[in-house]
């Protein structure tokens, strides 16, 4: 664990505020074995950005309410973002951070064939919490994932991509890596424990890490 | 200051300048997809930074119209949310039959594929005849659109499984006239409805109405802006009128969740229940 930090360059007084995942083809399965890693009084939001068919109705993020341990929400627009949740992206409606800690959401054209698209959570997340957000890239076979991923990097921000070994479509991770702005790759159970510890730890260094409000 | 910083006091400034240059108020838009749309704006002309477009942006009005494009993205579809039309026509047109007369506003109509959609539910439930239907925008472009009501073919076949689906009564191809890859919307849809500019931020309520269609327009506002506009809707209903919403967007993040009583959740109608004061 402890490569992770020192990578940061400065010690070990990073916050953790969020956590945003973007999976696609196969990314579900990935996302059901990283987050039953999960309690449910884990410390940070979680917003993910999977890939749906258009007609999904809500229908993703009511079966994995039901096997993972965090509440699981389909957030309507200016759904204030709380820790212990995931939000998931509603088919149809890209998703993305407000800096007042609530989600908003759009009907602007798709990007990278996908709305939701990851590429523009990601953006919003290093936008609104900077070095405190960590962006994880599971499987898919797209290249959505990579700029935002990129993005989070320049913002200081962590990135971890699912083992390309691992993904059942390995082109998203492997997307990602190739532009050189991954600096974990890791299989998604082991994804789910490097945040489970990231979790502790935020909870050990007590509540102001609870405050949303990026910057301060 | 860290560059989010900054680039949140160019945003700041650029919207400033638009808004005492031009008259548009950005300000109080949703601030994660404005930024977006300019940062994407500025990769386009290879631009460097936001504060090096302002000076183009003040004194170049073709320079702005390019950006105010990006602005108002009118992306929409026919019958976009099937139940949802399927709730107006089972349990808003029945009542809508109480008044002799009915007012109905859509607002934000973008390309007008909205109102035209309403427009085949209202007629098939046989309240049509007694409309008058006001279809806004502030977006020019896309309101002589609308008002056209020229479309792709292959757009029109997308949303005719839809149409079904919200319990249309005949074939979606009865209500337009087929011109080579285009189709034109019946005349007769267009006979009541009013096409006309209106802007949400600036202008003022319009009397009356018994429906307000608003969909997926307040979620491009802040929240500020998003009770201000709620308060022109409140103000703008006849007593016991609907309000029809985006299916993500839901009176309960807002202000206004006590003025109303839910039709439908999941199609997010809701009902004016208190008369103004
Ligand atoms: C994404 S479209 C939604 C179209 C349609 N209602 C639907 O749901 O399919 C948003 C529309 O809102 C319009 N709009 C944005 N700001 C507005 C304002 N201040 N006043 C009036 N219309 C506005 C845009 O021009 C655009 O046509």
């Amino acid at each position: 664990m402890a490569g992770f930090y020192i990578m940061k360059g400065d010690g070990s007084h990073d916050r953790y505020r969020a956590v945003a995942i973007g999976g696609s083809a196969g990314g579900a399965a990935a996302l059901e074995t990283l987050l039953s890693c999960l309690t449910g009084d884990f410390p940070l939001p979680i917003l993910v950005v999977q890939h749906l068919h258009p007609a999904d109705g809500g229908a993703f993020s009511r079966q994995l309410a039901r096997t993972v341990a965090p509440e699981v929400i389909e957030p309507c627009d200016k759904e204030r973002i709380e820790a212990g949740r995931v939000y998931t992206a509603p088919a149809n409606y890209h998703m993305v951070v407000e800096r007042e800690g609530t989600i908003g959401l759009s009907i602007d054209g798709k990007v990278n064939f996908s709305r939701p698209s990851i590429d523009v959570l990601f953006e919003s997340a290093a936008n609104a919490w900077g070095r405190e957000v960590t962006a994880v890239i599971l499987s898919g076979a797209s290249a959505d994932g990579t700029e935002g991923m990129r993005a989070v990097r320049a913002a200081g921000g962590r990135t971890i991509a699912q083992d390309p070994a691992e993904a059942r479509y390995p082109l998203m991770p492997q997307s990602a890596i190739d532009a050189r702005v991954v600096e974990r790759v890791l299989p998604a159970a082991a994804i789910g424990q490097l945040l489970h510890a990231l979790g502790s730890r935020e909870k050990a260094a007590g509540p102001c890490g609870m405050n949303l409000l990026p910057y301060g | 200051m860290k560059p989010p910083q900054i680039e949140n006091i160019e945003v700041d400034l650029l919207l400033e300048a638009i808004f005492r240059r031009y008259g548009y108020d950005f300000r109080s838009y949703a601030r994660a997809s404005i930024e977006r749309r300019i940062r994407q704006f500025l990769a386009d002309i290879g631009g460097e930074s936001i504060s090096q477009i302002i000076p183009k942006v003040l004194y170049d009005r073709d320079f702005f119209m390019q950006l105010a494009r990006r602005f108002s993205i009118s992306v929409t579809e026919m019958f976009r949310d099937p139940f949802v039309y399927r709730a107006v026509r089972e349990t808003v047109a029945p009542m809508l039959r109480t008044w002799p007369h009915i007012k109905i506003w859509n607002a934000g109509c973008a390309t007008g594929e909205e109102v035209y959609s309403l427009a085949i539910v209202l007629k098939e439930e046989g309240v049509f005849d007694r409309a008058t239907v006001y279809a806004t925008d502030f977006n020019d472009e896309a309101l002589a659109r609308a008002k056209e009501g020229i479309y792709e073919i292959d757009r029109l076949r997308e949303a005719s499984g839809n149409y079904q689906q919200a319990g249309g009564k005949s074939s979606l191809s009865a209500y337009y006239h087929a011109r080579y890859d285009a189709v034109a919307m019946d005349s007769t849809l267009k006979q009541r409805i009013v096409f006309s500019n209106h802007n949400l931020v600036s202008d003022h309520v319009f009397g009356e109405m018994h429906l307000i269609f608003c969909r997926n327009v307040m979620i491009y506002f802040n929240r500020e802006l998003q009770k201000r506009v709620l308060g022109l809707f409140t103000e703008s209903l006849a007593r016991g009128g609907f309000l029809c919403l985006g299916t993500k967007e839901d009176l309960r993040f807002t202000d206004f969740s006590g003025r109303y009583a839910v039709v439908d959740d999941r199609a997010k109608i809701y009902k004016k229940t208190v008369a103004d004061g």
